[in-house]
């Protein structure tokens, strides 16, 4: 789409996967997953339930480990090396379904938290840097309460600013919309689309399918462990290739 | 609708009534004794039974407490004076006041000592139980197992001092090695500390003075309440670390250390306290190098901590388990580490749900130590049950020492419990 357009997407090549394996014990959840994500870019997985496209996202960031191929992210190569891991997961924000917001500690406790302790930022500049992500996700005023008194869409974003706060330079979401009540995922994905714009590298597993037309400028279609189509968004709705894709867009575009 | 508006469907008000009192049957106290008390014929039938009850049992023990003598020198002097009309002999009590808190062999020109390490427990426990106060304050909390060792033992200040350095030594040993390996640190810190106090305590004998500041009490001679508390405030005190520990060694990837942690949780909590006790008193000496002296209210402390520390381990896996797996995931994916993930994350969300349990353990722990008594040890029951029942003149004075003891366990017991319920209300922040 035109304003997808605009967003560049530079030749650095932000993440590789080739011939990556996974199994679930005997389970083949991943079968030869090859793909590369380019830096700035905007990539919307989909696909039914069980299609291993949320396992995909978190090998990613190694919170599912792989036993075949490699994962090369900002080129440091995943290994059982847990300092290789560590460094990783530096450079790539997450956001959950359930958001996992820190229950224990205040909004701003939550985005100063990393800083402070892995990036080793001292506190007062760290809490400035919350501030400033809490004021882009549009909530700086609720700083100093709990996740629990905040409304699910206020959890996400705020998620989203405590996983902005470590300056990540690849952000994985992984359903960060199924949770919430309808008025609230107009929050959520405004606040995504804002990072887009910006240029963040993004992989992001939804069913949103407005926000895939509209940011997005790849879509990967998943299903049964493997990647079945990847198109731009225009003709990945429009014409879809395989039977699978086909059915699959028929079932949720159908309502 | 009113009278004077009853021409028109509109309705606005044009008077504020005044509030009234409601209806007597309904306010104040005859409304709560309807509601609670009185509410259909059962409960009124138990309320009137209940208070008969509680009025018997007033009625009936008012004279034995009202009559009750303080300053007799015998049980049969008390009788005497009461010539066969119910009273209590309370007498024993301050007769044997220092006997039921210090027990009987604790030279009595030193009982400031045991008293002034009492009062100091609860300024190095303050910082620890109430977060707000100024964490500078926790330094002294350090110091303080040591200086009461001193102060309760006596003897040359090099033991203790020693035992600190031991610590110190083992701390920056770890220090400096944990950056490179977290297990080079580790045992390395441990093989530091146990060097030192080899070291130290060969040094220590050679230069320590024959007369020393404070008199030397032999651990023998420790006894009545305050061995109770010395035992129970130490096993406590040590029992939560290792439970942590124990707790996260179950859940660990590593078979090794996942293998110990559950086959000594589980033989410690399959084998009763009182075996362990028996162990420590009478088995372990055949398992040390003839000649060796290891200390009894050690071999105690060591049993009772490792059996509250097995099941303060699997409380605290309770809590652990307890948390959503998201936490864990969330944490990683911020670039925490193992102990960064557990410190900050993990552990206080773990422990604040495992608080009533780990409570019921320490308070349960706390009367255990009272078993004491069974190897010989004369610790408050030991006490009662021992030198004042046996001795001529306190024969027979059942009720007012067991009484007395239930009311001092009691007291301490009750004062944790209320403790953990005003924390668990600090640390509520809304439903996760």
């Amino acid at each position: 789409m035109a304003e997808a357009q605009k967003m560049e997407v530079s030749d650095e090549i932000a993440i590789s996967i080739r011939k990556m394996n996974k199994w679930y014990g005997s389970f083949h959840v991943l079968r030869d997953i090859d793909l590369t994500v380019n830096r700035g870019e905007r990539i919307v997985i989909c696909g039914p339930s069980g299609s291993g496209k949320s396992t995909l996202i978190r090998c990613i960031n190694a919170l599912e480990e792989h036993q075949k191929g490699t994962i090369e992210v900002d080129g440091i190569t995943l290994s059982s090396d847990i300092k290789n891991v560590d460094k990783i997961r530096r450079e790539v924000g997450m956001c959950f379904q359930h958001f996992n917001l820190f229950p224990h500690l205040s909004i701003l406790e939550n985005c100063t938290l990393a800083p402070i302790w892995v990036r080793k930022t001292p506190k007062k500049e760290a809490e400035e840097i919350a501030m400033h992500f809490l004021e882009k996700v549009k909530i700086p005023e609720q700083a100093d309460k709990y996740p629990g008194q905040l409304s699910g869409g206020q959890q996400q974003r705020v998620a989203i600013a405590r996983s902005l706060c470590m300056r990540p330079r690849i952000m994985l979401f992984d359903e960060p919309t199924s949770a919430l009540d309808p008025e609230m995922i107009a929050e959520v994905l405004d606040t995504m689309i804002e990072l887009a714009e910006e240029g963040m590298t993004m992989l992001c597993v939804t069913h949103e399918m407005g926000f895939a037309r509209k940011v997005a400028n790849r879509v990967i279609f998943m299903d049964q462990g493997q990647i079945v189509e990847q198109n731009e968004p225009e003709e990945f709705f429009n014409n879809p290739k395989s039977e699978r894709t086909q059915l699959f867009l028929s079932q949720i575009l159908g309502h | 609708m009113s009278d004077t508006h009853a021409q028109s469907v509109a309705f606005v008000r044009e008077t504020s009534l005044p509030p009234v009192p409601p209806p007597a049957s309904q306010a104040g106290a005859v409304k709560w004794m309807r509601e609670n008390l009185f509410s259909n014929w059962v409960n009124a039938v138990l309320t009137i039974g209940s208070l008969y009850i509680i009025a018997m049992i007033v009625v009936k023990s008012a004279p034995w407490f009202m009559n009750g003598m303080w300053d007799t020198p015998s049980l049969a002097a008390c009788r005497e004076i009461l010539q066969g009309k119910t009273g209590a002999c309370f007498s024993v009590l301050t007769e044997r006041w220092n006997q039921l808190l210090f027990g009987f062999k604790y030279p009595s020109t030193e009982y400031w000592r045991p008293g002034l390490a009492f009062l100091l427990l609860f300024i190095a426990a303050a910082p620890v139980m109430f977060f707000k106060l100024p964490r500078k304050l926790l330094i002294f909390t350090a110091i303080y197992p040591f200086l009461a060792f001193w102060l309760i033992w006596g003897g040359t200040i090099w033991t203790p001092l020693i035992a600190a350095f031991g610590f110190v030594v083992g701390y920056l040993v770890y220090a400096r090695f944990m950056k490179q390996s977290f297990a080079a640190g580790f045992f390395g810190g441990i093989a530091a500390a146990f060097l030192t106090w080899w070291l130290g305590g060969m040094v220590g004998e050679a230069i320590a003075p024959q007369e020393t500041l404070l008199e030397a009490v032999n651990s023998r001679d420790m006894g009545g309440f305050m061995l109770n508390m010395l035992l129970g405030v130490t096993c406590v005190s040590l029992s939560l670390p290792l439970g942590i520990v124990l707790a996260l060694g179950r859940q660990s990837n590593l078979p090794l250390i996942k293998g110990i942690c559950v086959v000594f949780i589980e033989f410690i909590r399959g084998v009763p306290l009182i075996t362990l006790l028996f162990v420590a008193n009478v088995v372990l000496a055949y398992f040390l190098p003839p000649g060796t002296t290891f200390d009894l209210i050690l071999r105690v402390i060591i049993m009772i901590t490792m059996f509250s520390s097995a099941y303060i381990a699997e409380v605290i896996r309770g809590g652990l388990a307890a948390l959503p797996k998201g936490q864990y995931e969330a944490a990683d994916s911020l670039g925490l580490d193992y102990p960064q993930a557990m410190r900050l994350i993990i552990l206080p969300q773990a422990l604040k749900i495992s608080i009533p349990g780990i409570v019921n353990i320490a308070v349960g722990l706390f009367k255990d130590t009272t078993l004491v008594s069974v190897i010989s040890m004369f610790d408050l029951v030991g006490m009662i049950r021992g030198p004042i029942l046996a001795s001529t003149e306190w024969n027979g004075v059942y009720w007012e020492l067991f009484l007395f003891a239930a009311l001092l366990f009691f007291i301490v017991c009750y004062g944790i419990s209320q403790y953990s319920q005003w924390l668990e209300r600090q640390l509520a922040t809304g439903h996760r």
